[in-house]
């Protein structure tokens, strides 16, 4: 039998999970829907970003939330040069640990920077928003360079 | 959330319909490769016959085929032709209905025996309730009109009873 004679076909697996968030991520996503990064005040006084319900130290209830700003700095990346379907741009892009102001934590996304040339780890980034939001960590479209340059 | 959570929300965000939940669906986009038996298999199917291929050792003859015997380990050597009715061994009746599936509920998925094979085919059976479904009846294929055959297992539409005795649990226990 030549390789010709053998069948091959697609075949996706796929789980459709929907799944409930918790007091703190609800208040993150409904944030993010309205154009506002919430983070989350652990107990040593760090404020968490993205939040998290319960202290990574202490595990106690976190209740307090904080409002970041939408620009940050850039903690570590990675280049994708080849970006697969669905993820986050059609386009080469990094992604990217951002420290938004404010937070003490980094919140893993893309930035879109055109070439592995202009990212740097200390950079500053700003949000660009998605043009519909629905609440969702994809509100975030990506994180785009600022003019500021190096913190 | 409840009232009773203690967060507070920024003011702007209190008399808004909160976000409970995001869908996060898993996935995998595969290209499957049938190998020579599976294929020759499938080719088979695609004219209306279920192609078994038997071990030279055990004599078991393996369905659908993948080219060697589980069990002795060894190629399989001869393919058999077997009938398009056999035994329903085992079944399921389903009553969840899942994305992408137009079934009427409830269903049964089954596990059928073709009359010659060591192992089962699972398919739906359809043309008879649901309750009257048991194991040992006997059934018999219903395939896709000829010009809709593919060299895929949804050539079998579904199996139907065949009106014929049950076959007794002796006579398949071994493949249940």
């Amino acid at each position: 039998m030549t390789d010709a004679e053998i069948l091959s076909a697609p075949l996706v697996l796929e789980y459709p999970f929907t799944r409930t968030v918790g007091p703190v991520q609800s208040a993150f996503l409904t944030g993010l829907r309205e154009g506002l990064v919430l983070g989350v005040r652990a107990g040593d006084g760090r404020v968490l970003c993205p939040p998290v319900e319960y202290d990574p130290v202490t595990s106690a209830e976190l209740t307090e939330l904080v409002e970041l700003g939408e620009t940050g700095t850039v903690t570590t990346w990675s280049w994708e040069p080849d970006p697969r379907p669905h993820q986050p741009l059609d386009r080469p892009f990094a992604w990217a640990l951002v420290r938004l102001d404010g937070a003490d934590s980094a919140l893993l996304h893309a930035v879109d920077a055109g070439s592995p040339e202009a990212m740097a780890t200390g950079m500053q980034v700003r949000i660009r928003w998605s043009d519909e939001r629905a609440g969702s960590i994809t509100d975030i479209a990506c994180f785009e360079p600022t003019a500021a340059g190096p913190a | 959330m409840s009232g009773s959570s203690p967060l507070a929300l920024p003011e702007g965000l209190r008399d808004l319909e909160p976000v409970r939940s995001i869908r996060a669906p898993a996935r995998l986009v595969y290209t499957f490769t049938a190998g020579e038996a599976t294929s020759r298999f499938l080719r088979g199917i695609a004219s209306k016959k279920i192609l078994g291929e038997r071990c030279p050792v055990c004599g078991k003859v393996m369905l659908p085929p993948r080219g060697s015997c589980p069990t002795d380990g060894v190629p399989t050597s001869e393919q058999v032709e077997l009938a398009d009715r056999g035994i329903v061994t085992t079944f399921c009746v389903v009553n969840v209905k899942f994305s992408g599936s137009a079934m009427e509920l409830p269903y049964v998925c089954a596990s059928v025996l073709p009359d010659g094979a060591d192992m089962g085919l699972f398919g739906l059976v359809q043309e008879v309730p649901f309750d009257q479904i048991r194991m040992g009846m006997r059934v018999e294929a219903v395939w896709v009109d000829d010009d809709e055959l593919q060299p895929n297992l949804a050539s079998i539409k579904w199996w139907r009873p065949t009106g014929e005795p049950d076959a007794p649990y002796e006579s398949y226990r071994e493949h249940v």
